[in-house]
């Protein structure tokens, strides 16, 4: 729980233990300056097509590109100009349908990459323009629920765009397929080069996050960039001053806008088509969640948090290492929270005994308690097997496994001393029983349960992100 | 004029409309007090709806119900609106609680990825296949005989216990919230948190009371409204943004202008699907375009409600 400025004291004063705190965690990053973490960002990602051809990494590294875009574009409307905007998937859907149209054999456009983006630079922000217009009657949670709105309509349109007034625009849930790949004037970069992916898309994603990212530098550091915090800040004020708060509005919006459109045309260039449940809810939070978790306010913060969750997302994809990242997250969670920090060696010891404890009283009472493994384990589950009783057949077990985890996990935050301890070792058990059973097997419904739990955390622990700037509430 | 329809189309309404004033109720009492935006209640709706799914098979199903099967919808009821309630307070006590005091945008963020966390962990649990409550077979298919018939015009039993339990529960709400010692310190929170805390009323407890209600509310709403439609883990976002518009149009923190609100947009929803799509000559499917470009445009003008009073920044 986070505790504001103490009545009485000096803001700096009460803000001390975590001043201290993120220069020595952060120390070595804050001295480093912007454009060489930026360069070392860049030759970093630069030079993984050159390491390996393999296709999975160098289109996940693709991906994570796309996702920076998008968290980047987030971060103005969201960070910068403190604008609720729940409706920005739509302008990514906008810039993948815009592609979609304008190149692909759909209308019988074939119009070149670069000018494509130019025109959904310039649509983009114009729709931006027209969903941002309620900000200027609006604000906070209104505003919030007005662009969900605006979402809902874009969604509703391209699901139901094959038949509007007799005309098929966006091809309705099948959507808009066979796409061109990225041209540059007639030069064509196929999807697949010899049967595997691009690796020339990590170039072309590279060079736009590059641009974007400078560009969105320049702004933050020009006199609308201090306005947007001014505004963020304290709106009233900010007029008061004379600032056009109305029009910085909708700046924000349309910058963001612009970048989610431009980030959605190069999404669709290397896909197959575009179909209205891409631009699904789901994508919404994963990008939200991105930004908070780097950082809200902060590009080098929405960078990372960007990389962090999407390597984490495909990491549980994969059967081989999601044991790994889960069990490491664990501990490292254990290590972010505990005090002190060898209390975390005390807890895990006490679990791995109470493991075994509970995996011989299990099988001694009935061996099929214990006989259960899932079909297609990985290195950790055949490890961990000796350690965690599966049953058999879990069936019923599961759902009340997985809810009495989560009431365990809620106790453990309310009680405070030997006894939050005490109840750490059952919960980490049935973590690990809830992980194997319910978790390991589906990944892809897991990982986003993970991240709305994650969305909460961040929020209670830490609501300024790794990087992001602690606001300062004025009462 | 087609009358049958006409009438058809407002039986519509009224049962739409029950289950959305019975969502905003829980939506606009939270604002009220909390002025959260609470997303998390649209999947607390649908785990309601999951609970009374589970007391359905426990009792043996539709078919072969082990007692009355009148008995069996009561306590899937009564089941939703337990669980929901204390689904709804647990969820106050730790997501939201936490961060009474920090900005608001905050608690908002935390309430999305309530929401995330809620319909995926049902997916994890129960799949996303569509589920069924099988109503008809529910009481050899009672539910969907006529209650009432006035020449040509009929109204099915499940219509009618949907409008009449729904308008049951907001008479009992309405007496918790004007007759009792805790509905006058919800009444008084909402006004003022801080004046009501100096007051001696305790500010947890009112606002786990709020939870509570709106968490049985939710429950009840979510098994009426699983009896006409299919259950799936995300079943409950667009019947939970719905009525949060219906709050907001009723006037958000105003209890009968929740109720108001609902059902108005019940009505405004039957009709755009039966009527106005047809007029403007859009498929049916565009009728959440015609219906959110409405919101839109009345909550530009009118973002206060109908009934609420437009709130006054002070500085």
């Amino acid at each position: 729980m986070s505790e504001g400025p103490a009545i009485g004291r000096d803001e700096w004063v009460a803000r001390a233990d975590e001043i201290i705190e993120r220069h020595r965690l952060l120390g070595l990053a804050d001295r480093v300056p912007g454009w060489a973490r930026l360069l070392a960002f860049v030759v970093a990602v630069a030079a993984i097509p050159l390491i390996t051809d393999d296709g999975y990494v160098n289109s996940v590294v693709f991906d994570t590109l796309v996702f920076c875009l998008l968290a980047l574009g987030l971060n103005v409307a969201v960070g910068w100009g403190g604008l609720l905007d729940l409706g920005y998937i739509a302008f990514f859907g906008f810039g993948a349908y815009t592609y979609a149209i304008l190149s692909s054999d759909k209308f019988g456009l074939h119009l070149t990459s670069p000018l494509v983006l130019v025109i959904v630079l310039v649509l983009g922000a114009l729709l931006g323009f027209l969903v941002g217009l309620p900000s200027w009657r609006l604000v906070g949670d209104y505003l919030a629920i007005v662009t969900l709105f605006a979402y809902q309509i874009f969604i509703s349109l391209v699901t139901n765009g094959h038949d509007l007034f007799g005309v098929d625009l966006t091809g309705g849930v099948n959507g808009i397929s066979d796409l061109d790949p990225f041209d540059v004037f007639g030069f064509e970069l196929p999807v697949s080069h010899r049967g595997i992916f691009n690796s020339n898309y990590v170039y072309v994603a590279l060079v736009l996050f590059v641009a974007v990212f400078g560009a969105l530098h320049l702004i933050n550091h020009s006199r609308i960039g201090r306005a947007w915090r001014a505004l963020r800040e304290d709106t009233l004020a900010a007029e008061l001053m004379g600032m056009p708060t109305d029009w910085l509005k909708l700046l924000a919006f349309a910058f963001g806008a612009s970048v989610a459109a431009m980030t959605g045309s190069l999404f669709a260039s290397l896909k197959i088509g575009v179909f209205p449940e891409t631009f699904s809810l789901t994508l919404l939070i994963t990008v939200y969640a991105m930004l908070i978790l780097g950082g809200v306010g902060s590009q080098t913060g929405a960078v990372l948090g960007a990389v962090v969750v999407y390597v984490f997302l495909e990491a549980l994809r994969n059967a081989d290492v999601s044991g790994w990242v889960f069990y490491l997250a664990v501990v490292l969670a254990l290590l972010y929270l505990l005090r002190p920090r060898w209390m975390v060696a005390v807890v895990l010891a006490a679990t791995v005994a109470f493991g075994f404890v509970a995996h011989a009283v299990a099988g001694a009472i009935d061996e099929s308690w214990t006989a259960g493994a899932p079909p297609d384990a990985g290195a950790v589950t055949r490890a961990l097997d000796v350690w965690v009783a599966i049953p058999a057949s879990p069936g019923d077990a599961k759902p009340v496994a997985y809810v009495v985890l989560i009431a365990l996990l809620l106790v453990t935050t309310v009680v405070t001393g030997v006894r939050r301890y005490a109840l750490l070792v059952p919960t980490l058990y049935l973590a690990a029983f809830v992980w194997e059973t319910v978790l390991a097997p589906q990944p892809d419904v897991t990982r986003f349960a993970l991240l709305g739990a994650l969305l909460v955390g961040i929020m209670i622990t830490r609501p300024w992100g790794i990087l992001g700037e602690r606001r300062v509430e004025i009462v | 004029m087609d009358y049958d329809k006409l009438f058809q189309t407002l039986v519509n309404s009224a049962t739409l409309g029950s289950t959305y004033a019975l969502i905003a109720l829980g939506y606009t009492m939270v604002y009220g007090i909390l002025k959260l935006l609470n997303f998390a209640h649209g999947d607390v709706f649908m785990i309601g709806a999951y609970v009374g799914f589970g007391v359905l098979t426990a009792t043996g199903g539709a078919l072969d119900p082990a007692f009355s099967p009148w008995l069996v919808l009561v306590l899937m009821a009564l089941a939703a609106m337990a669980a929901c309630a204390l689904l709804g307070v647990s969820i106050e006590r730790f997501a939201y609680r936490p961060l009474r005091d920090a900005p608001r945008i905050t608690p908002l963020i935390s309430a999305l990825g309530v929401s995330f966390f809620l319909s995926n962990s049902v997916q994890l649990l129960f799949g996303a296949e569509h589920r069924t409550y099988d109503t008809f077979n529910i009481a050899g298919g009672t539910l969907y005989e006529p209650a009432a018939t006035l020449g040509s015009f009929s109204i099915s039993w499940l219509r009618v216990i949907t409008v009449v339990s729904a308008i049951v529960l907001m008479v009992v709400l309405w007496y918790l919230v004007t007759r009792t010692r805790i509905g006058k310190a919800m009444r008084a929170t909402a006004i003022d948190r801080d004046a009501a805390a100096m007051m001696g009323i305790d500010i947890d407890r009112v606002i786990m009371f709020a939870f509570l209600l709106a968490g049985g509310l939710a429950g009840a709403a979510g098994v009426l409204f699983a009896l006409r439609t299919d259950l799936f883990p995300q079943m409950g976002f667009t019947p939970g943004l719905f009525a949060f518009t219906a709050a907001v149009i009723g006037g958000i923190g105003s209890i009968p202008g929740a109720m108001l609100g609902g059902y108005l947009l019940g009505t405004v929803e039957a009709l755009t699907v039966t009527y106005v799509t047809v007029w403007v000559g859009l498929p049916v499917g565009l009728s959440n375009f015609v219906i959110f470009s409405l919101l839109i445009v009345f909550m530009l003008f009118r973002p206060q409600g109908i009934l609420g009073r437009p709130e006054i920044r002070k500085v």
